[in-house]
């Protein structure tokens, strides 16, 4: 048996009029964040509706912790949706106890974990309020507790920071990597990569409900990063510039201080990095020289943009 | 708890202690009943404002047979006209010309406005003496007493044949099983549209502010929706039962108590059979509808019944309404399509009130046993009395459709919900049941 908690194998779904996915496969190793990115409407949230059991595919198969998912692996799974919200008219402490019993906690042990939880967020004194007198930020907070307090095996984030200020967010991100450190394994879904490259150690890019890139976030970063590289270089660069565009797909030169020059060149696939090196020396005083690692954004959108 | 049960348990709680619940509860009933009793009430004011009329009879045959009432008293004329006008103890001054046997008209002067009890009292009472005089001008013998005893008040007591033999008829009477087979309608009409609303307004709700998708990752959208009905319903069920209990309690032990013993006594000796109709004491339509409010076996029946068809209709509808809400973003979006769903209920309580002319005519029986309209006819229908048979069939037609219906709605509802930002039609309805 594998060690991935979850399994999406073929995965196909179609609404009326549009194919919201088509043939997606990806594992979640057991353990670690995993990113599930995507522009808008690229099926995510669809994917996700199919692996919390809310949705069934039109074919393919989910395993869950080794076994075909059914309406009983629903209570192993946390899922914060994107589009979130709770019943106004319910006091905080009645609403959060029947989340937790619907996911099969007892009332006493709900009651116990729900305490501890609001203790440890600073907001023991909201249990008695109604849902309609929190802001917004606020009331994320009671979802975020409904969604992790049965201790799933398996979280979902939906977008989570959308809507939580900077202080919450930080202290969200913090909650979520406690849960990873204490065993649960979360799929984090959103098209912020800069919260990717902070949290994520592995992920899928799924664009038009194809699943178009996958892996572990340093290695597709170093297979993107192949041929990428910062010259900096003092001095004149008259003679320089001709000599070494032959040698570049791309190359971005900028103008430092101190008669600095930087060249962000990303190599052809049959020129190495030496001779690019000796192409310089040749012309110019090479003062720098880094791997210009590109950012999960550029990576997301060269891949989104190359189909 | 399964998770069925909770949402039972939310929808029901949230409901019944809400402080409107609470008081709607209480207070309706009182309502009702204080509705019913006004007209008493009122009576009980009205008639300590007795209206004084002076009369000026020239014929000299109006006056001395008029008699006072609790409204109007009369008595002779003294003074000249402006001076009894002017008097402001008065009503006003009734003018008899001496030909009123030939032309019959009086008038009445008064400065107050126009008194619709004082002109009653006046025209019904001059006419009758006016009666009077042209049949003694016969010269007929005796003919005040032939006058006294050919006076009649004819009681119409329909004894109704039971289909089982040995049961003896019951004491019947159609204004009686017209009313209360009024109120069942009403009952009905106003519980059905109420509560399938309710169940619809919920649905929408959770749609609109998406606490729906935290739901639904916990439990079946079907259960979700089944748990919202069974929910609601027990909450109409709830209030229609303490409605019922305050009514009985108020009918089986407070009638008794502010009734005469008397009158009791003859309504319970009306309907055990043992005197009828001709030969009571009292209004032979108030005994009836207390032998019938206190005849505790026939209430029960009728409770039972009404109870088995309130359920089955709210069911019905509920069903509907929650295929609608899970169908739409927001309740404006809602009004069109609730149509679907109001459309029956109208033509229900409106046939109802067909029936009630004519209870047993093909159409009311066709009405009472077609499903979308049978809670609220037979419930009309069944005051009159109802053969077993179409009892059965209206029931059982009445079970499958439920279930027909609940099984398209929750194939509805589970598209439906997680389908935003368009206006869907029938047709998307449709569609969405028929979808895999």
């Amino acid at each position: 048996m594998s060690n991935n908690i979850l399994e999406v194998n073929n995965v196909s779904k179609a609404f009326t009029g549009h194919q919201a996915l088509s043939d997606v496969s990806l594992q979640v190793p057991l353990g670690g964040v995993y990113g599930l990115l995507g522009p808008n409407g690229a099926g995510k949230t669809t994917l996700i509706r199919i692996i919390t059991h809310i949705t069934a595919p039109d074919s393919g198969t989910v395993t869950f912790d080794g076994r075909p998912l059914t309406s009983a692996s629903t209570s192993a799974i946390g899922y914060l949706p994107e589009e979130r919200g709770l019943y106004k008219n319910m006091k905080v402490g009645d609403q959060a106890l029947f989340f937790a019993m619907l996911k099969g906690l007892s009332r006493r042990e709900a009651e116990a974990r729900l305490r501890g939880w609001f203790d440890r967020l600073g907001i023991a004194d909201w249990w008695g309020k109604k849902v309609s007198e929190l802001s917004k930020g606020m009331a994320q907070k009671v979802q975020f507790i409904v969604t992790v307090l049965h201790e799933p095996k398996l979280l979902i984030f939906d977008e989570p920071f959308s809507g939580f200020d900077p202080v919450n967010a930080q202290m969200l991100k913090e909650e979520i990597l406690r849960l990873r450190d204490l065993g649960a394994t979360i799929i984090f879904s959103t098209h912020n990569m800069s919260s990717v490259e902070e949290v994520c150690d592995r992920f899928t890019l799924i664009n038009h409900g194809q699943n178009i890139l996958s892996g572990q976030v340093d290695e597709v970063k170093r297979a993107f990063a192949l041929g990428r590289y910062d010259f900096t270089v003092a001095g004149s660069t008259t003679a320089l510039i001709p000599a070494l565009m032959p040698l570049t797909e791309q190359c971005e030169i900028t103008e430092l201080p101190y008669e600095r020059t930087r060249f962000s060149v990303k190599l052809l696939p049959s020129v190495a990095l030496p001779q690019a090196i000796d192409a310089i020396n040749q012309r110019a005083k090479l003062v720098g020289l880094s791997e210009n690692l590109p950012s999960m954004n550029d990576i997301f959108i060269s891949a989104v943009s190359r189909l | 708890m399964s998770t069925t049960s909770i949402i039972i348990r939310r929808e029901y709680l949230e409901r019944v202690t809400k402080k409107s619940f609470i008081i709607t509860t209480i207070l309706v009933p009182i309502l009702m009943l204080l509705l019913v009793a006004l007209p008493s009430i009122i009576m009980v004011f009205a008639t300590g404002d007795t209206k004084y009329v002076a009369v000026v009879d020239d014929s000299g045959l109006v006056l001395p047979a008029l008699h006072d009432t609790d409204e109007v008293k009369f008595f002779a004329a003294t003074g000249s006209q402006s001076e009894t006008l002017a008097n402001d103890s008065l009503y006003g001054m009734l003018i008899i010309d001496s030909n009123v046997m030939q032309r019959p008209s009086v008038r009445l002067i008064t400065p107050h406005a126009a008194s619709l009890p004082v002109e009653n009292a006046i025209s019904t009472q001059v006419s009758k003496i006016i009666e009077d005089q042209k049949l003694k001008a016969y010269n007929i013998d005796n003919i005040d007493q032939i006058l006294q005893s050919i006076k009649t008040d004819v009681a119409v007591q329909t004894i109704r044949t039971s289909d089982a033999a040995d049961e003896e008829g019951e004491n019947q009477s159609a204004v009686l099983a017209a009313a209360l087979g009024g109120v069942l309608n009403f009952i009905l009409y106003i519980f059905l549209l109420l509560y399938g609303a309710m169940v619809m307004n919920s649905i929408v709700e959770e749609k609109s502010n998406r606490v729906l998708e935290i739901v639904v990752s916990s439990i079946k959208p079907q259960s979700l929706m089944l748990g919202k009905i069974i929910g609601v319903g027990l909450v109409a069920i709830t209030q229609i039962v303490i409605w019922v209990a305050i009514m009985a309690v108020i009918t089986t032990a407070l009638i008794p108590m502010l009734m005469p013993a008397s009158i009791m006594a003859e309504s319970q000796a009306l309907s055990a059979g043992q005197i009828d109709v001709a030969s009571a004491v009292n209004d032979t339509d108030l005994l009836m509808a207390l032998g019938m409010l206190s005849d505790a076996g026939f209430m029960l029946k009728l409770l039972g019944l009404l109870l088995l068809f309130l359920v089955g209709g709210y069911l019905l509808f509920a069903s509907i309404f929650a295929a609608i809400g899970a169908s739409v973003d927001n309740l404006q979006d809602a009004s069109q399509l609730q149509m679907l769903g109001m459309a029956p209920i109208m033509v229900g309580i409106f046939s109802s009130m067909a029936v009630m002319n004519d209870p047993n005519s093909t159409f009311a029986v066709v009405m009472s046993i077609f499903p979308l309209t049978s809670p609220m006819v037979m419930m009309s229908r069944v005051p009159f009395g109802v053969p077993a048979w179409q009892l059965a069939l209206s029931v059982g037609l009445l079970l499958l459709s439920i279930i027909f219906m609940v099984w398209v709605a929750a194939k509805i509802y589970r598209v439906g919900i997680f389908m935003y930002g368009q206006k869907p039609t029938i047709a998307t309805l449709y569609r969405w049941a028929r979808m895999k």
